[in-house]
């Protein structure tokens, strides 16, 4: 793994480039979720319609692959590219999962890290998550982490730390020979605990960060604070990568602070709900919805297909966006979908949301690349409050 | 749908069937309650057609009354002189005869007598292809393969036959055997959603324990996206569980059913249908246990799959043959 920084711009918020497994992406950049490895909805031959190289980073919690499936044999398959059927995609395999495998504090114990996943709660010591790791093969692998949601008393989330190091040092040294090795970062939310714990981890040997612990009951507000903690105390050089930030806003909060890769669940989720992405890439028309006032009750920034208002809504959902979807299916053949409980109104709607999302992140490029960054996020927030 | 392909609209019809207890047939048509709101809905064979229309599908079907196989008495009568009837409302009732092409469907239960009657007033109505309907419902398949076989012997060789309803690979292939054309059937996408393949030896249940250790594809031999990138051992982990297990199994499901339909297609053409068969059949059952109608009807088609049954097996099927009727010899 190569990581280079090209761009700042107004503080913290700074463009890169991540050379990973046999891509190069840019950055700031948006990690796919994946449910055992593939996406929730878009089938694998589909996944080459998204644009490329920015849809080729896959997160991947290999605590998944417990339900069914032996690491055993994913080792003897030859690890996740055979397994999936994927080799021009980079995966990045972080424990937790904002979806389906949270962090279950109270059961966290000096053994291991507990998590609730679809087969029940499981305890994963640090041995075990590393042969999870030279099993499956990631290009870049997070160490296993004591995350503590934000009301935890002070000596609980002090333990998190001092866990959280050891079990960092532990990985470390059972550290299979490939894969870029990310420390993981938590401390909840206390400032001395985040600085602590980031400044411990900065003297270790690894590839990059990963900020965790965030997402877990923190307010908007405190974050910020609680990420710049934490990134001061962090080498500039090397990449920084966040789960549970899933929100636009709550990305350009990340990205402010000088994070470089996020996993969101906000695409799933709005899929779920039968929701797309409507809010404008295109500069042109970002000034010219300026002028036109938004309907009382209704978010400008995403349409739900179930509504009924769509039924006969012959327009694709986004005019002039390039995505599968879009160029190939309307609004009212969606909602029909939807109403019908179709799993291809999901699987339309997960490529929609993921191309725009994909291009959020490059509006985000941009604006940092011309050093507008702060002058864009306030425009973003200001407009969709 | 955006699908630039052909299309085929099914009436309504078969909807009366499995609604059975909410429907009731009169000469009309048929009242439905409407599963959405509780209203009552009627369906006649206008309106049918109507909505086919507006569909604009390539194929569209006649309105039929059909009742399940398992019935028996006078209702099967009255069902096939209805449909007799409802295909000229049908065909009257059709404004888009040049772009869409109106099947009619063969009724009348397992009654030779009453499918025969049938056959030949659909005939009378010159339509651009024939449906043979009421079928694939719970039969057993030895009355099945018989129905078939007298329709396809008695419905023009130039029009396309569709054999409704099926189905099981075993079915197409004996079926295209006796000289039909078309078939469809959920079979493919709803056993993949309850995880399992269809694999040239039957099937394979991906659920199944010993699945999870099972390094190899779901079929060494075919060519599809999901047997070329994906494991039995990963298909197993996804199955019942994840959407993106009915998807990957239901891709090759169906690649695996057009495969089967080109291989049918080609064997015929090139003049190797019967080798083709006992190929096929030899897969399936590799200890010779061909079932007895699966023998019987290949008799009937005149293929030899002597070299693919067990000898015991095969006695008994001949013994079959000659026990077919005047009437029976004389179509075949």
């Amino acid at each position: 793994m190569k990581f280079v920084v090209k761009a700042w711009s107004n503080g913290g918020a700074r463009a890169g480039i991540l050379h990973l497994g046999t891509s190069t992406i840019d950055t700031p950049s948006l990690l796919l979720s994946t449910r055992k490895g593939l996406p929730h909805f878009i089938s694998p031959d589909l996944l080459s319609c998204l644009p490329a190289p920015e849809s080729r980073l896959l997160h991947v919690s290999p605590l998944h692959f417990l339900e069914g499936l032996s690491m055993k044999t994913i080792s003897k398959i030859g690890g996740l590219h055979q397994l999936l059927g994927l080799h021009d995609h980079c995966f990045v395999a972080v424990p937790r999962d904002s979806i389906q495998c949270l962090p279950e504090a109270n059961s966290t114990n000096k053994i291991g890290a507990s998590f609730e996943t679809p087969c029940g709660r499981l305890l994963i010591k640090a041995v075990e998550y590393m042969e999870m790791i030279s099993s499956t093969r990631p290009e870049l692998w997070a160490t296993l982490a004591d995350e503590v949601p934000a009301w935890v008393s002070d000596k609980r989330n002090k333990t998190s730390v001092d866990r959280t190091i050891k079990w960092l040092d532990e990985c470390i040294s059972i550290s299979p020979a490939s894969g870029a090795v990310f420390g993981a970062i938590v401390g909840g939310s206390s400032l001395e605990e985040r600085r602590r714990c980031a400044q411990e981890v900065a003297t270790r040997n690894v590839s990059g960060y990963w900020v965790g612990g965030l997402g877990l009951g923190e307010s908007m507000d405190e974050r910020p604070a609680l990420l710049n903690a934490v990134i001061e105390a962090l080498p500039e050089e090397k990449p920084r990568l966040i789960c549970g930030l899933g929100l636009p806003e709550e990305i350009l909060q990340g990205i402010a602070a000088g994070v470089d890769i996020f996993e969101s669940t906000y695409i799933y989720h709005l899929t779920l709900g039968g929701f797309a992405l409507t809010f404008p890439l295109d500069r042109t028309q970002i000034n010219a919805s300026n002028l036109v006032p938004s309907d009382v009750g209704s978010d400008p920034r995403k349409i739900n297909l179930r509504a009924s208002v769509f039924r006969k809504d012959t327009t694709p959902i986004v005019e002039g966006c390039m995505c599968y979807t879009c160029r190939n299916h309307t609004r009212a053949y969606i909602n029909h979908l939807l109403n019908v409980h179709e799993m291809l109104a999901q699987i339309l709607l997960e490529i929609h949301n993921t191309h725009h999302f994909l291009g959020f992140f490059r509006l985000i490029r941009d604006a940092i690349n011309a050093g507008r960054f702060e002058e864009f996020r306030r425009e973003f927030v200001q407009r969709w409050r | 749908m955006n699908w630039p392909r052909a299309l085929l609209t099914d009436s309504g019809g078969f909807q009366m069937v499995s609604l059975l207890h909410l429907a009731d047939i009169t000469e009309k048509g048929v009242t439905f309650q409407s599963p959405v709101d509780g209203k009552p809905m009627l369906l006649t064979p206008e309106e049918s057609i109507q909505i086919q229309n507006k569909i604009g599908a390539d194929i569209i079907m006649a309105l039929d009354d059909v009742v399940k196989t398992t019935i028996t008495g006078p209702r099967i009568e009255e069902a096939m002189h209805r449909t007799l009837r409802w295909i000229d409302r049908c065909i009257a009732a059709h404004k888009r005869p040049h772009d869409q092409n109106l099947f009619g469907i063969v009724q009348g239960g397992l009654d030779p007598v009453l499918r025969d009657i049938c056959v030949r007033g659909l005939v009378d109505r010159n339509l651009p292809g024939y449906a043979i309907g009421g079928l694939a419902g719970g039969e057993d398949k030895d009355s099945f393969w018989r129905v078939v076989a007298q329709c396809t012997a008695t419905l023009p060789e130039d029009k396309p036959r569709y054999v409704m309803g099926v189905g099981y690979p075993l079915d197409i292939v004996v079926c295209s055997a006796l000289g039909a054309d078309m078939y469809d059937c959920v079979y493919p996408t709803r056993t993949a959603r309850f995880g399992t393949a269809i694999v040239p030896e039957g099937v394979l249940k991906l659920k199944h324990k010993a699945m999870a250790e099972d390094t190899r594809p779901i079929d060494p031999q075919c060519a599809c996206m999901v047997c070329k990138n994906y494991t039995r051992a990963y298909i197993h982990s996804l199955v019942t569980k994840d959407a993106m297990g009915s998807q990957l199994l239901s891709f090759h499901n169906l690649y695996y059913m057009m495969q089967l339909s080109r291989n049918l297609h080609s064997s015929i053409v090139q003049g190797k249908f019967p080798e083709f068969v006992c190929n096929f059949l030899q897969k399936m059952f590799p200890k010779g246990d061909i079932p007895e109608w699966v023998c019987n009807a290949m008799e009937v088609a005149e293929i030899d799959i002597s070299s693919c049954c067990a000898p015991f097996r095969y006695i008994q099927a001949t013994k079959v043959q000659s026990n077919l009727n005047e009437d029976e010899i004389q179509a075949v």
